[in-house]
């Protein structure tokens, strides 16, 4: 289903990723989290902008653990860990997050 | 967790044979693989062909010529109704299509119609009928709603193999232009990329530095976790989830310290970086074979002498059963080793020869059970004595715990349940089949978590591992109870030179993306 944003319309595959990574601008996971009832704090922004650097150097979401780490390192070590990612992403950082920051859904047996 | 949009099943006391509801899980579908590029780089047409019915039956005539076993399952069911009972899809979904004798009779009915004297002639009179429309549609809705575990051909009195019969429906349908995303996305993710997750290799070479680092940060060792080392005695093929996900990456970093206490030399391959081979789920000969050959090509190209695979189910049954016969012969190995091994083996036989300083109170927080997989239950062995595949992970998991108890007799080794998400099932478009499937597990569970005081519950398979973490909450209880077996092993072993007194116990056992 195509998501709204912006004045704009955006293609997405069935489950809702974005068709199209280089389309992306902020008022997407805006658009996503609405959808889900959910508000982007800042703390939120954190998470996709880590998500979009990490992608774009590597062309995949990091590793639960790459993820944590950064995110440790970054806002001290009691935020380091998965339990902090799910507070923020309920639907799972890597995959909700991932949707929200426009990278395609992580594959496999994860 | 995500709220459901569904009911949750009941968890019992005592397994009870749920009543019957018809057409419960009709809806159930998983996506189909629309865009070409799903479709094509496996060998399949990108959508529906139009002389769809005319090519299936062909195509199962193929079937048919090609694997005995496929006729005889289908000729032999003599309806006694074993099997009703036995399958978890049934007991967590109560849709009588997932019966497994109905389930085979999807593909029976049209077999007979096409294929025997009394269908083609008197359809009727025995349950024969025409491919229509309205019976593949129900191919596809129900032949995703089996994992492929064959529980309930060990109950068969005639050994029929469902899983047999869903893969060559898979088959016949991807053969047609009706795939499944998930499986078919990833299988091309594996050519492309060389492994399901599609993680190129600068990003698996950072993820391993960053455990090495983790590691030293924790134990004060340097361990390594090579990637590509040419000459290095050891290849370790395992699924890609052990570098993504939690807790499989805590399994990944065991299996590093035993190689490391061992003093072997090993490494990962960035061409075999997928242990999975859902080859086998999509019942595709042709695609099982391209991905095994991966492994062939990669063990030749850094001039290994053993191959071992990590922690992954059906894996280890296209490793055990199929691996020379798809990609071999392998006499370029050692001999003096099993071709190929697998992790729990090597880590046993370090063990057993007393090379592994093993804390077991590290564990002591524990009371742990343990999952028998499917397909490590019913399709291979570990070790050289019948029974292997059952005890030799018991044994690991007892040399570094404690505390560990079985669950109920009737879902452990041959019975085993499957976790509900095997067999290309493991996605979020089939969560509702995934977390009813995954009733009888979690009633088995829940009755040793109460009774026994169970805390974890260890698995030797990623697509397990996944599963629980997500359907675990909807039944109440925590994700962070699933383990990873070498999770244990690596919490356990006290590694040379490690900082003295470091009991500090990180808690590990987070949740999976």
């Amino acid at each position: 289903m195509p998501i709204e944003a912006n004045g704009k319309v955006f293609e997405t595959d069935e489950e809702g990723y974005l068709a199209n990574i280089n389309e992306w601008e902020p008022a997407v996971a805006e658009a996503m989290s609405k959808e889900d009832d959910l508000d982007l704090t800042d703390e939120h922004w954190d998470i996709i902008n880590f998500l979009r650097e990490y992608y774009e150097e590597y062309q995949i979401a990091p590793a639960v653990r790459v993820l944590t780490k950064a995110v440790g390192k970054k806002l001290g070590k009691d935020k380091g860990n998965s339990k902090y990612l799910y507070g923020l992403f309920p639907y799972g950082p890597g995959k909700q997050a991932c949707r929200y920051a426009g990278l395609p859904k992580p594959t496999g047996c994860v | 967790m995500a709220k459901a949009e569904f009911e949750i099943p009941d968890l019992k006391e005592y397994p009870e044979v749920p009543p019957v509801q018809p057409g419960s899980m009709a809806h159930s579908k998983p996506f189909v693989a629309k865009n070409p590029k799903f479709m094509e780089p496996l060998g399949y047409p990108a959508e529906l062909v139009d002389d769809w019915q005319e090519k299936a039956i062909e195509h199962m005539g193929e079937l048919l010529g090609k694997y005995r076993s496929l006729q005889v399952f289908l000729d032999a069911c003599v309806k006694c109704g074993a099997c009703t009972d036995k399958c978890h899809y049934y007991l967590g979904t109560q849709d009588p299509k997932n019966m497994p004798v109905a389930r085979q009779d999807l593909l029976r009915k049209v077999y007979r119609r096409y294929f025997t004297f009394a269908g083609k002639y008197f359809p009727r009179l025995v349950g024969a009928a025409d491919l229509t429309e309205d019976v593949l549609e129900d191919w596809y809705s129900y032949f995703h709603q089996c994992s492929q575990c064959r529980r309930c051909s060990v109950f068969c009195p005639y050994g029929i193999d469902t899983a047999e019969i869903s893969m060559a429906a898979r088959e016949i349908m991807d053969r047609i232009g009706l795939g499944q995303k998930y499986c078919n996305e990833i299988i091309g993710k594996v050519f492309k990329i060389g492994n399901n997750l599609g993680l190129p290799e600068p990003a698996l070479a950072d993820t391993l530095e960053g455990l090495e680092e983790d590691v030293v940060d924790d134990t004060g060792v340097e361990v390594k976790y090579p990637l590509d080392q040419k000459g290095a005695d050891i290849l370790l093929v395992t699924p890609s989830a052990d570098f993504f996900a939690e807790p499989h990456v805590d399994g990944l970093i065991g299996y590093g310290k035993v190689f490391h206490e061992a003093g072997v030399s090993w490494t990962l391959s960035s061409k075999a970086s997928e242990a999975a081979n859902f080859g086998m789920f999509i019942g595709s000969y042709e695609n099982m074979r391209r991905i095994s050959l991966r492994i062939r090509e990669a063990a030749l190209e850094l001039g290994v002498k053993r191959i071992i695979f990590g922690e992954c189910g059906h894996a280890w049954r296209v490793a055990y059963s199929f691996l020379n016969t798809l990609a071999g012969p392998f006499d370029f190995l050692d001999s003096n080793y099993p071709v190929p091994q697998h992790i729990l083996e090597f880590t046993w036989g370090e063990i057993q020869k007393g090379t592994l300083k093993i804390d077991k109170s590290a564990n002591d927080h524990m009371v742990v059970t343990f999952h028998d997989s499917c397909n490590v239950a019913r399709a291979t062995r570990m070790g050289d004595e019948p029974g292997g595949q059952f005890i030799v992970p018991r044994n690991v998991i007892k040399a570094v715990c404690n505390n560990f108890v079985d669950m109920d007799p009737d879902t452990i080794h041959e019975k085993t349940f499957c976790c509900g998400g095997g067999g290309g099932l493991l996605t979020d478009d089939l969560m509702e089949l995934r977390v009813k499937g995954a009733k009888p597990r979690m009633e088995a569970l829940r009755n040793v978590i109460e009774e026994r005081g169970v805390t974890n519950m260890a698995a030797i398979c990623a697509i397990c591992k996944s599963q629980f973490t997500k359907v675990l909450p909807y039944y109440g209880m925590g994700m962070d109870m699933i383990v990873s077996v070498h999770q244990l092993v690596s919490e356990a072993i006290v590694l040379t030179g490690q900082d003295a007194g470091d009991d500090e116990q990180e808690d590990s056992t987070e949740d999976v993306a």
